[in-house]
This record gives C-alpha cells, structure tokens and sequence, in this order.
C-alpha cells in the first residue's frame, strides 16, 4: 500500500498536475484516515463499525470517510442499513494506466508518420 | 525520435503528445486527409487499418476497421467535430460493431489535433480526452478482457 502511494506521488509530481495529487496527500495526511484505509484494505466495513473503533463520533467517520471517497481511496456502497466502505486504491493508478495506454498507442503513431514523411525524402 | 513533449492531466483525463515533423503542415495534414496515408499509420504494423468512409468535413464520418494477423477485424468510427486544414482537426473516435455501426454503449475519445509550421519544421500536438470517467474505465475493462491493448502496445515497441 506505502509503496502504491509513494510511486502514484511521485509520478504524479513529475508530470505537475495539481488537484488529483492535493485530493491524495490531504486524504493521507492524518492518521485517522490512514488507519480507516489500512481496515478498508484488509475486508469491506461498515462505517457504524469503524465509529466503534475510533474515539471519535460517527459524523467525525463519515467526514473522514467522505474524504477517503474524493481521492477516490475508497467507494461507499449501501447493504440494508449499512454503510460498507471498501478499498478502492487503484482510482488513480488506472487513469495513470489508461493515459499511458493512449501515450504509447500515439507514440507508435507519431512513429510511423515520421516514416511515411522520411519516405518523401527518399524519393526526391 | 519525432516526439518532443507528452503530459497527462490525471484531472481531466487528457494526454496531450507533441512531435516535431522536417516537413511542412501542409504535407502533415495529408497524412490525415489523404485516407491511403492515413492507413499507413493509424494501425499499428500487425493491425493496419482499413478506411471505408473518410469525411473531413465538420459533422463528417470516417469508418475504419483494423485487421489482425488472424483476420479478425475491429471497426471503428470517427466524427468530426472541427476541421481548419491544415492546421487543426477535432474528432470523437468510437467503437463500432461488425457491420461497422457506431456501438453507442461503448466509450469514446477525443483527439484534437494542432498542426503549426515554423521555420520549415512542423509541430503537431495531439491531445487526446476520455469524455468521463466510466468511460476510462471501461475501456481499460475492454483492453483488458481482449488482451489486444497490451499486445498492440508490445509489437509496437518491437518494431518502432
């Protein structure tokens, strides 16, 4: 999980966006919520199961629930009455997956017009 | 190597690459508005592209589909969005089905394409967008259940 977060940072700060990388180090950044993320990680659970945990009010987990959810560590799911939260650390990882797939599929692209171009030259 | 600059916006889901051409915009922009060029390099090597319909007009239709070494071929369709030869194109790039029909349910992207000549050398910047998440989503889930990203990805690799 450490290693996951570190390498999304660091990748991200190389390539300087902004909002999506504010989202993951204020998420990250208190312990509380580290904790909720490391549970979520080991098995789906229940926000009123999680209050128990902490000495703090159930309002005081949904917040940091709420906050877990916009850096899309983790999703919320209603079952009956329970609110389930579960890991969802790949957000980011998978829109890095996908922008590097239209990376490399326009680079093989730009390859080849490079060529077509080149083949100008050696007909003139 | 052709490509000078590449960034990704995490946010709002865009790659934007940026090459550099020894060839005016004018001869850039035939690589896409001629379709026999076009074809030439829109697949990659083990899945060229074949275009049926070529449109470049704004509302316009292209419909390709890429053959694999098995023969089996994947259609696809594009609508023009914006169009200013030779210096600009914009274009929604779908999936399409067997009979190479727009498949509405599956995702899309958008290229806008900018083509600027300066001192005999060419930029040609390309900036493509998934329209929404679940669309991201969904095709990751795509390329993954076909393995023919990756591949596409690999062979690539091999022969560039």
């Amino acid at each position: 999980m450490l290693t996951y977060n570190q390498m999304v940072v660091g990748t991200e700060e190389e390539r300087g966006d902004g909002k999506a990388t504010d989202l993951l180090f204020g998420a990250l950044a208190d312990p509380t919520r580290r904790d909720i993320l490391r549970r979520a990680h080991e098995g789906r659970l229940s926000v009123s199961a999680l209050a128990r945990e902490y000495p703090i009010s159930l309002a005081a987990v949904q917040k940091h629930v709420a906050v877990l959810e916009r850096a899309e560590l983790v999703s919320k799911h209603r079952v009956g009455r329970e609110s389930i939260v579960r890991a969802e650390a790949d957000g980011l990882e998978r829109a890095h997956a996908a922008l590097d797939r239209l990376e490399s599929e326009w680079r093989g692209r730009i390859d080849r017009i490079d060529r077509i171009l080149d083949d100008d030259k050696g007909d003139s | 190597m052709p490509v000078t600059d590449v960034t990704k916006d995490l946010d709002a889901l865009t790659m934007t690459i940026t090459a550099e051409f020894d060839a005016a915009a004018d001869r850039v922009w035939e690589v896409w508005s001629d379709p026999r060029q076009l074809e030439r390099w829109w697949g990659p090597p083990s899945h060229p592209a074949t275009f049926v319909d070529h449109d470049l007009t704004p509302g316009g239709r292209a419909t390709y589909f890429m053959t694999s070494p098995e023969g089996q071929k994947f259609h696809g369709w594009w609508r023009i969005e914006e169009v200013d030869p030779p210096t600009r194109l914009r274009f929604t790039d779908g999936f399409a089905d067997d009979e190479g029909k727009p498949n509405d349910q599956l995702p899309t992207t958008v290229a806008t394409v900018t083509i600027a000549e300066s001192d005999g050398a060419t930029t040609m910047k390309i900036e493509s967008r998934f329209p929404t998440r679940e669309g991201m989503e969904q095709v990751i889930e795509m390329g993954m259940e076909q393995g023919m990203t990756e591949a596409l990805g690999q062979i690539d690799a091999l022969v560039a």
